[in-house]
């Protein structure tokens, strides 16, 4: 297994969010997490992360433990981590924020954007554009682009459809899609787009009240009774 | 204008001042422009921290006076300016790596590490202030306490103590290394160190999920931001041969991050003419005694923080690159690359 959690727990300050996650996610698989808002998906990414601290639990990376590994640390390992909100650099170029992202590449700066821009074709005519000029939409594509330049083998992708319009969540799909595709990558994916999360996720994990309660199909997200009881939307 | 034209201009323009000033100021004039150029040296190791890598230090001035002393205490002991000048800029960048080792990797919070700079300041204020006596001397150089250091030598051609700079070499010295520190900004922030420096301003948390290690570089930028505010202070002590414990005094902390608000966060020539203009008003107003001059720069503060937040370089450059298209035609010349 590439990533597997045992058990694991944190929260802000005295509130406990996640109360004993456990799950395992094999290379090259994409893994939906779904649940109602306030159940602990976004903390889970954040603990997996190292952006808040595991109070109790373990984190195994590629066999090794990195449940005490800062941040920093975690994505010199290989996770990379597309936040809610995306959080590009506003006052950095398109350009700069892909550079930025080329830190931890092995390859050659110029010719690992070259090859994210050939996923990315929308970005090629933005590089001399500031990242707050952006939209949404384009600021989204830009933290994918931007996480992939440093080539993680595991990425944790936090509701990258959120507030965004239909056009760019179609060509985020395929971006992910053609990566799924090529094998390249291992994603973690938390969502409440139910067509998204089942167009790209191999299988789905049900979190509620800070613990993964269930492991579903994508198919089975197009259930209304399922959908109502666990995630509280209309598929 | 382009990053690299605004670069070649900005430094042509030095160079007028600095050839040009000589032809068209007299003695008084020249001399005083030296000191404005010491404080704008000053102002720019603030608005490089500050504007540049997001560290909020009221103690800049901590810096400046150490540079100074350092200057002044090594030229009485050695006669030749050479090493005192050099050991001027590398004391205080010691030292600020000391201080900026503790804050960063010790994850103090911004507000904090105002508190510790403005704390260590007074610190040395309150310790220089008390070596008045014989028995506070460094080699031949006596500290003097709150009377300060008179009869400091200055500068002299490199490696010939007996050729010192008469007032119109030193202001070339003070404008060439005042471009030179310019030059050398400009070069730093066009570089990917700048850049990652410019990141983790705008967002230090995802700079850290990149792979960043953000506090090596808050470090590295607290470090160079000290050693030119040393060399601000070398440049000060050389104008009038003398230096003081005021230097560490609040007001002047205050002073220096007045010149950088006024003149813009952010940008390189702002804190250069924020200085300058400061600098020549309180001049004025020292000459027409008619106000204080403390309660002018406070009231300067308050309209530039309420109305101008920005500064004024900012604001006339957004003047001249207005476009018609709104965001949608707004282009990158990034934060890195402004002047």
């Amino acid at each position: 297994m590439m990533l597997q959690v045992e058990a694991l727990r944190s929260g802000y300050g005295r509130i406990p969010i996640l109360a004993g996650v456990s799950l395992a996610v094999a290379k090259g698989e994409f893994v939906g997490i779904l649940g109602h808002n306030g159940m602990g998906k976004s903390t889970l990414l954040r603990t997996l992360m190292g952006y808040l601290p595991a109070t109790a639990g373990r984190v195994v990376f590629e066999e090794r433990d990195i449940t005490r590994l800062s941040p920093t640390a975690r994505a010199r390992l290989g996770i990379g981590y597309v936040p809610q909100g995306r959080e590009i650099f506003p006052a950095l170029s398109v350009h700069e924020n892909l550079r930025m992202g080329c830190l931890l590449s092995s390859r050659d700066e110029r010719r690992t954007i070259e090859d994210v821009l050939a996923k990315f074709p929308r970005l090629r005519r933005l590089l001399d554009r500031t990242g707050g000029a952006l939209s949404g939409g384009e600021q989204q594509l830009l933290a994918l682009a931007r996480c992939l330049c440093g080539g993680p083998q595991l990425m944790l992708l936090d509701e990258p459809t959120e507030g965004i319009q239909p056009s760019i969540i179609d060509e985020i799909v395929e971006i992910l899609q053609a990566l799924q595709r090529g094998n390249e990558i291992t994603v973690v994916l938390v969502e409440q787009n139910l067509k998204f999360i089942a167009e790209l996720s191999q299988r789905i994990l049900i979190i509620q009240k800070g613990a993964i309660t269930r492991e579903t199909s994508p198919e089975a997200v197009q259930d209304p009774a399922l959908i109502a009881e666990f995630v509280g939307m209309a598929a | 204008m382009t990053g690299w034209a605004s670069f070649v201009a900005m430094v042509a323009a030095g160079l007028a001042l600095l050839f040009g000033l000589p032809m068209v100021f007299d003695l008084f004039g020249l001399l005083q422009m030296t000191v404005f150029v010491a404080m704008a040296v000053l102002a720019l190791s603030q608005g490089f921290i500050w504007g540049y890598g997001g560290v909020m230090s009221f103690g800049q001035t901590a810096f400046f006076g150490l540079g100074g002393y350092t200057y002044a205490v090594a030229v009485l002991n050695m006669g030749d300016s050479t090493v005192p000048v050099l050991l001027s800029v590398l004391v205080p960048t010691l030292f600020a790596a000391l201080l900026g080792y503790f804050m960063f990797y010790g994850r103090i919070s911004d507000a904090y590490i105002g508190v510790i700079t403005l704390t260590v300041t007074v610190i040395l204020f309150n310790v220089v202030n008390s070596t008045a006596g014989d028995f506070y001397t460094i080699g031949n150089a006596a500290l003097g306490g709150f009377n300060g250091m008179p009869s400091v030598p200055p500068l002299n051609v490199p490696g010939d103590p007996s050729s010192p700079l008469d007032p119109e070499q030193t202001w070339y010295a003070a404008m060439g290394a005042l471009i030179l520190v310019y030059v050398l900004l400009r070069m730093i922030l066009a570089s990917r160190f700048g850049r990652v420096v410019v990141a983790i301003r705008e967002n230090e948390t995802r700079a850290q999920l990149l792979g960043y290690d953000t506090r090596l570089y808050k470090l590295v930028v607290f470090a160079i931001g000290g050693g030119i505010a040393g060399l601000g202070g070398c440049l000060y002590t050389n104008w009038g041969s003398f230096i003081s414990p005021t230097v560490f005094g609040l007001a002047a902390s205050a002073q220096v991050l007045i010149y950088v608000l006024v003149g813009g966060l952010g940008t390189l020539l702002g804190p250069i003419l924020g200085a300058f203009g400061i600098q020549y008003l309180i001049s004025l107003i020292g000459t027409q005694e008619a106000v204080n001059a403390n309660l002018v720069l406070g009231a300067i503060l308050v309209v530039f923080v309420l109305l101008v937040p920005q500064g004024v370089v900012p604001v006339v450059r957004g003047l001249f690159r207005r476009v018609p298209n709104g965001r949608r035609g707004r282009v990158a010349e990034a934060a890195v690359v402004e002047p």
